[in-house]
């Protein structure tokens, strides 16, 4: 090598240079006390910044950062004042006393006006808003969204600059909670029209009312959030700019971010848990409410209309044993109920207020139902089922393991139909399935966001689950404002769900964060966007 | 001569429409809903969102939307993200994903050029076995598996100086460049190291550099002046296509070490059926492959009247 | 890139057929009866003969392995997940005693205090440990409202490094009995003390190991066991070598590597056999005709080539579709025939092109040589030799494309193993379980460097120039 060198000379300024480009190498620290500044990563990009028209976790956990509704949630979670300040209810209309000192980040004010705007562009059908439907609560919101109505004659008026009034089609007993979903955010219409089809697409097509500002976005690479110093509150707000320098949904990545101290906070998958562990990391938890199930066709033709036959399976699946080995995340918790642990009840927990009593697992009991269902079906063998998932390796593996299962303990031949997910979602839509791997989270603070979804007229009861009783007791839950009532129509709810086997519930979803020790006060939410930097600081180190 | 170009670049705009309807139609085919989600919409705002999009209308019609959108060099709006044009896309993302391919085969060419060097120099001695051996072994490995053994190396090292020399993944610097580049230029600069090695031992052997020898020439001045030259030219020549093949075939870096590229975007864009974006990404790319085919057979019918002949079929 | 370096050289190797046209003739010519002298060059050559016994005992592997290791490979094991390389063992037969009740204690509102105010936990023991449970129990503390226990696998050094968070308890409750995921290792479980929302800093710490044990259920599922068995609790059984450890369901990866070899190799063997002879047939048949159906037919050609590859093999993929049941292998070939067919055709055709010209098969054809007799006396035995080698190249190409298509989630379906998707499981857990990436990876690598290797060797013997 040396003779090589001597011969071919290279010029000693390249080498300089490149050693340079090297070590010039300069990286931000994930937390900055002095600055009150810290780094964060995202798993994917925000696809939509439009509250009228957002409507994955992503874009609203940016939403709910750089706008906010009338109202939002504390660090608690609980619902609190936002641009409102004032609210009441009855079972027809909702009044808002709007704050006199909110501001836009260009100085005006937030008025009545501008939720008015926002609320008829989220339902007018030439906008094409997906979560219209959120909205519907309110007076006319569907049938202008059918194109029947002008979208004037939405059920919502400002009757002062600080004053909304909100008309109701029917009592709403979470309207509240909706308030904290960007669906119902505030859109000036003088900004919106200027910005037109470019609303929303980048950084200066958007104008904020939340603590922060989004100052830079460059997409697929990084977002700037700055403290917004028109924010009526800013004086609570402790951190003055959020960095979001990466974008990467591959939690081997997002740890090793993490441990080389260029990202603050991350969430840990099951694989990368061990490794935290082993670098001493301190970790947090926090359930989700999020619920996967297993979803069997309830349609006629479909093995799994028949109720024996669904019971035998359920009779056989330990959701416990398959939680702490195969999910094997601390703080999932095994399913049971349709509603997870973190619904609320009348005063605490439902699920503690009203427990459900636990399905005797046993190989036995679900050999003699498989029997059962074999006559009443008329059938001495069980053809084979289709097992439908989309392509996440964690369905993949719920997949796999059911189809173990179900072929070890009761000889089912089950086949897995494995999609992308919109192919899984057109397939779920259309029934083309015997069973699903499905999940399904909160999207307000009540038990109706679970309680409904097997209601005969919902469109996201893919399996057609269709019962008097069920619907009886949804709409109990529906038209009263009582907690009692409405706690033990969810408990007719839940009974009938078990009974019945109309889902077989796999887990309760839970997550595993590290942090970093300088950063406190950040709230995790189970809805309205979860991770929350509005509370948290940088203390000293 | 005008004939020959005029036949390449008409023949080009051919296979560019090809490539556009077979794409389009390939696209929807796919039996779903672009436009579903996890959470099951009401009739009327699926319908709503279909006029949005014009898949209300036949597809032949659409078809014909389209091309006409495609004259007018628009690809039309994202349907994940709604207010972002296709065109912004592709201005954002591509640079990213053709200075990831520059630089990788910067690093090939410049790799290959001295691996190959070194190998010839030292033929059938250890030096040659033991860099021919890592080069082969390394094309070896599934790309992703590298990927990630690379970015722990990265942490590995960081740990080891007790400080951040090298960023794990990201974009915005160039020590963010630096692994991922070389991660995707290591196919090519094996091949180009196992073509400069054979052409250098050629031309090692051939009379002109034993004439050089016979005058006296310094070593050093043999292989730069003649050597080296004479060995550049074939390699040079698999600079076109070897461009087009790196900056298209970024996706596994880009997805690893989290760089917005737009070999990124086409995969989450398949993920999701975003039709306007999996069309324009396609178009673009098969576009520029085309072009890089036309520019390269254009220029070597400037250089070479042979090729010119032969290109033409007889 | 990996995909890529393959179709690097496809693609110029076209380029070059202009360029070099000297002296690929004489040498094509001159190698007129090629398969004694091919053979011979080939054992001579060490390395050649290396890859061709890697080649030669991954095939045997395949076809013969299964008949001395009879594992299942689909047989899940719960009691058994993320295994290293592990001999046979026993485990105890634990019954699944799923309503384990400790010590309750009543409390009241009042006597609650703040998390800085408490102590650390007393008393705190273990009740029994298996890898099917493990059981702890502590005392009572004045003013706890709730505890909260971790558990670390490393000796835990300060109030902040308590390990994994598992779960917390009320007040009354002075016990848990921890399943998560359990090993035979040590664990080290803290409990603390703690309020509404802050734990104290005083904790309390145990060090457990369990015991291996399998539960009756596990064991069923796992066939260890027949279902009517009539054991008693602490029975021991025995449970399964395996060579190469067990994946994240507890299946054996010995066996999966074998039935995933059988996917690799099927796609990467069928794939290049299937495009490369409708190449051939294509390539012929153009350059046999001539004229403007020649002209046409590589038009056509020309139009393939401009696909991109990796985007259309994406699309194609997702537009065939996967039903039901199926693994997803057919879609894969079919993807990869439309798209690759291109090279060899233009191959060929080259070949096809420059024979016409030589004198003898002129003088062949002069003696009355029919087009089947031209074909087979005197086409075939010279373009035999050139698609050998692009086969023996296109293999790796087919295998690390299953491989890619496996990374980005659209490999074959589960529960058909292939090298591939094998490898994107394993990639997940690389650092705690090496093992499970290790070993696909390594076979990938070693068949794809065999085959480079192969194609090297075949090409060096093939041409005239052994330089390479």
């Amino acid at each position: 090598m040396y003779q090589l060198l001597h011969r071919y000379p290279i010029n000693p300024l390249a080498v300089y240079l490149f050693l340079c480009l090297f070590s010039s190498t300069l990286l931000a620290a994930a937390v900055d006390y002095e600055q009150q500044r810290i780094a964060i990563a995202l798993t994917a990009e925000p696809p939509n910044l439009d509250s009228a028209k957002t409507t994955d976790s992503i874009s609203i956990l940016v939403l709910s950062h750089i706008n906010e509704g009338l109202l939002r949630y504390d660090q608690q979670g609980d619902l609190t004042a936002a641009v409102a300040l004032q609210w009441e209810m009855d079972d027809k209309q909702v009044r808002f006393q709007l704050r006199q000192n909110a501001r836009w980040s260009d100085g005006q004010a937030v008025t009545a006006a501008d939720f008015v705007h926002a609320w008829r562009r989220v339902v007018d059908p030439a906008n094409a808003s997906s979560y219209a439907f959120l909205m519907y609560p309110v007076k006319n919101a569907r049938a202008i969204n059918r194109g029947e109505l002008p979208p004037s004659a939405l059920g919502v008026k400002a009757v002062s600059d600080h004053e909304l009034l909100v008309e109701l089609e029917r009592p709403c007993a979470y309207f509240f909670s909706l308030m904290a979903f960007p669906t119902y955010f505030p859109q000036r219409q003088d900004f919106v029209d200027a910005q037109g089809k470019r609303y929303a697409a980048d950084a200066n097509n958007l104008l904020f009312n939340g603590p922060f500002t989004l100052e830079q976005w460059v997409h697929g690479a990084s977002l700037r959030l700055k403290k917004n110093p028109r924010y009526w509150d800013q004086k609570v707000i402790r951190l003055k700019q959020i960095n979001i320098d990466h974008i990467t949904s591959d939690t081997g990545a997002l740890l090793n971010l993490f441990k080389n101290d260029e990202i603050a906070i991350t969430d840990l998958g099951a694989e990368t848990l061990q490794t935290a562990l082993q670098s001493r990391l301190q970790m947090h938890k926090f359930p989700t409410g999020y619920l996967y199930f297993v979803r069997f066709n309830l349609r006629k033709g479909h093995l799994t209309s028949n109720r024996s036959f669904r019971r035998a399976m359920q009779a056989v699946f330990d959701a416990e044993s398959y939680t702490n080995k195969v999910v094997a995340r601390p703080g999932v918790l095994p399913g049971r109920s349709l509603f997870p642990k973190s619904v609320r009840g009348a005063k605490e927990s439902f699920r503690h207020e009203h427990p459900l009593p636990a399905v005797e697992i046993s190989l036995k009991k679900g050999r003699a139902l498989l029997v059962q269902a074999k006559q009443e079906l008329g059938l001495t063998d069980i053809p084979p089922l289709v097992l439908l998932t989309s392509d996440s390796p964690a369905a993949l593996r719920h997949a796999e393991y059911l189809q173990n299962l179900f072929r070890m303990t009761l000889g089912l031949e089950i086949r897995l139909d494995r999609q992308i997910a919109k192919q899984f979602w057109a397939k779920e839509d259309d029934g083309e399935f015997d069973m699903t791997i499905s999940g399904w989270g909160p999207d307000y603070d009540d038990a109706m966001t679970f309680g409904d979804l097997f209601a005969s007229w919902n469109q996201n009861n893919r399996g057609q689950y269709r019962n008097a009783d069920y619907d009886h007791w949804v709409e109990v839950a529906q038209n009263s404002l009582d907690a009692q009532t409405r706690m033990q129509a969810f408990d007719h709810m839940q009974k009938r769900i078990s009974d019945d086997a109309v889902i077989l519930p796999l887990f309760e979803s839970a997550l595993i964060y590290v942090q970093h020790p300088q950063l406190k006060g950040v709230a995790r939410y189970r809805f309205g966007g979860d991770l929350n930097f509005r509370f948290a600081e940088v203390v000293k180190p | 001569m005008f004939n020959y170009f005029f036949k390449r670049i008409v023949f080009g705009l051919l296979t560019i429409w090809f490539l556009i309807t077979a794409t389009f139609f390939a696209m929807h085919m796919i039996p779903a809903d672009p436009l579903g989600g996890d959470k099951a919409l009401p009739a009327e705002i699926k319908q709503n969102l279909q006029q949005y999009y014009g898949l209300d209308k036949p597809l032949p019609q659409q078809y014909v939307i389209y091309l006409n959108k495609i004259l007018h060099g628009d690809f039309g709006y994202s349907y994940t993200q709604q207010n972002r044009r296709v065109n912004d896309i592709i201005r954002e993302h591509f640079p990213v994903s053709a200075l990831l391919g520059v630089m990788a085969l910067s690093f090939a060419s410049l790799g290959g050029i001295l691996l190959g060097a070194i190998t010839a120099h030292f033929r059938h001695r250890w030096p040659d076995a033991l860099v021919m051996a890592i080069v082969i072994a390394s094309i070896s490995v599934p790309s992703f598996v590298f990927a990630a053994l690379a970015q722990l190396a990265i942490l590995g090292l960081n740990d080891l100086l007790e400080r951040p020399l090298l960023p794990v993944a990201g974009w915005g610097s160039f020590s963010h460049i630096l692994v991922p580049s070389m991660i995707l230029g290591l196919g090519t600069l094996a091949y180009i190291t196992r073509m400069m090695r054979a052409n250098l031992i050629d031309v090692m052997k051939s009379d002109f550099i034993r004439t050089a020898h016979a005058k006296g020439l310094s070593q050093a001045r043999i292989f730069w002046r003649h050597q080296l030259r004479n060995a550049l030219l074939p390699v040079v020549t698999i600079l076109g296509p070897a461009v087009a093949a790196v900056t298209t075939g970024g996706f596994v870096v880009e997805q690893v070490f989290a760089i917005p590229g737009l070999g990124r975007y086409f995969v989450q864009a398949v993920a999701q059926l975003d039709y306007t974006v999996i069309m324009g990404t396609t178009v673009f790319y098969g576009s520029f492959l085309v072009l890089m085919v036309v520019l390269v057979d254009l220029l070597y019918g400037l250089i070479d009247p042979r090729i010119r002949l032969a290109g033409t079929d007889r | 890139m990996t995909v890529r370096s393959a179709s690097i050289p496809a693609v110029s190797a076209v380029d070059f057929e202009l360029l070099e046209k000297p002296s690929t003739e004489t040498s094509t010519v001159s190698a007129a009866p090629p398969r004694p002298t091919l053979f011979r060059a080939l054992i001579r050559n060490p390395v050649t003969v290396f890859a061709a016994t890697v080649v030669a005992s991954v095939l045997l592997m395949t076809l013969l392995g299964p008949l001395f290791w009879s594992v299942d490979p689909a047989r899940q094991n719960m009691a058994e997940i993320s295994l290293p390389p592990i001999a046979k063992r026993s485990a105890q037969l634990v019954g699944y005693n799923r309503t384990w009740r400790g010590e309750h204690v009543p409390v009241s509102d009042s006597e609650f205090r703040p998390a800085s105010e408490l102590v650390a936990v007393t008393g705190l023991r273990t009740v029994q440990a298996n890898t099917e449970g493990v059981r702890i129990a502590w005392q009572k503390i004045a003013g706890a409202r709730t505890y909260h226990i971790f558990r670390h696998e490393l000796e835990p050094s300060g109030p902040f490094d308590l390990g994994i968070p598992l779960g917390q308890v009320d007040a009354g409750q002075l016990y848990y009995e921890d399943r998560l995921g359990l090993q035979q290792k040590n664990y080290f479980y803290s409990v603390v003390a703690g309020d509404e929302r802050e734990i104290s800093k005083n904790s309390s710490m145990i060090l457990v190991r369990p015991h291996p044990a399998i539960s009756y259920w596990d064991a069923q599922l796992a066939g260890l066991i027949d279902e009517n068995h009539q054991g008693i609790e602490g029975e021991v059984i025995e449970l399964p070598a395996h060579p190469l450890g067990t994946d994240y369901l507890g299946r054996d990866i010995f066996a999966r590597l074998m039935q995933g070899a059988r996917t690799s190799l099927f796609i990467g063997l069928c794939a290049p056999f299937l495009f490369i002879g409708f190449g051939c047939v294509y390539g012929a048949v153009s350059g046999y005709l001539g004229g403007w159906v020649d002209h046409w037919m590589m038009r056509v050609v020309d139009f393939v080539i401009a696909l991109p590859f990796l985007l259309f093999m994406i699309l194609f993929k997702i537009m065939f579709g996967i039903g039901p049941g199926e693994s997803g292998v057919l879609p894969m070939l079919i993807a990869l025939v439309l798209l690759s067919w291109p090279d060899s055709a233009r191959l060929v055709r080259g070949q096809v092109l420059q024979l016409r010209e030589q004198a003898y098969v002129d003088a062949a054809r002069l003696l009355g040589g029919s087009h089947a007799y031209i074909i087979r006396a005197h086409l075939l035995p010279n373009v035999a030799s050139v698609l050998l080698v692009s086969f023996s190249f296109a293999i790796p190409a087919a295998i690390f494309t299953e491989a890619f298509l496996s990374f980005i989630g659209l490999g074959v379906v589960p529960p058909t193993p292939s090298w591939g998707s094998m490898c994107n499981d394993g990639i997940r857990t690389l650092l705690t379980h090496p093992h499970e990436l290790l070993f696909p990876a390594t076979m990938i690598s070693l068949t794809v460097l065999s085959f480079n290797l192969l194609g090297d060797g075949l090409r060096d013997a093939l041409d005239g120039r052994t330089s390479l």
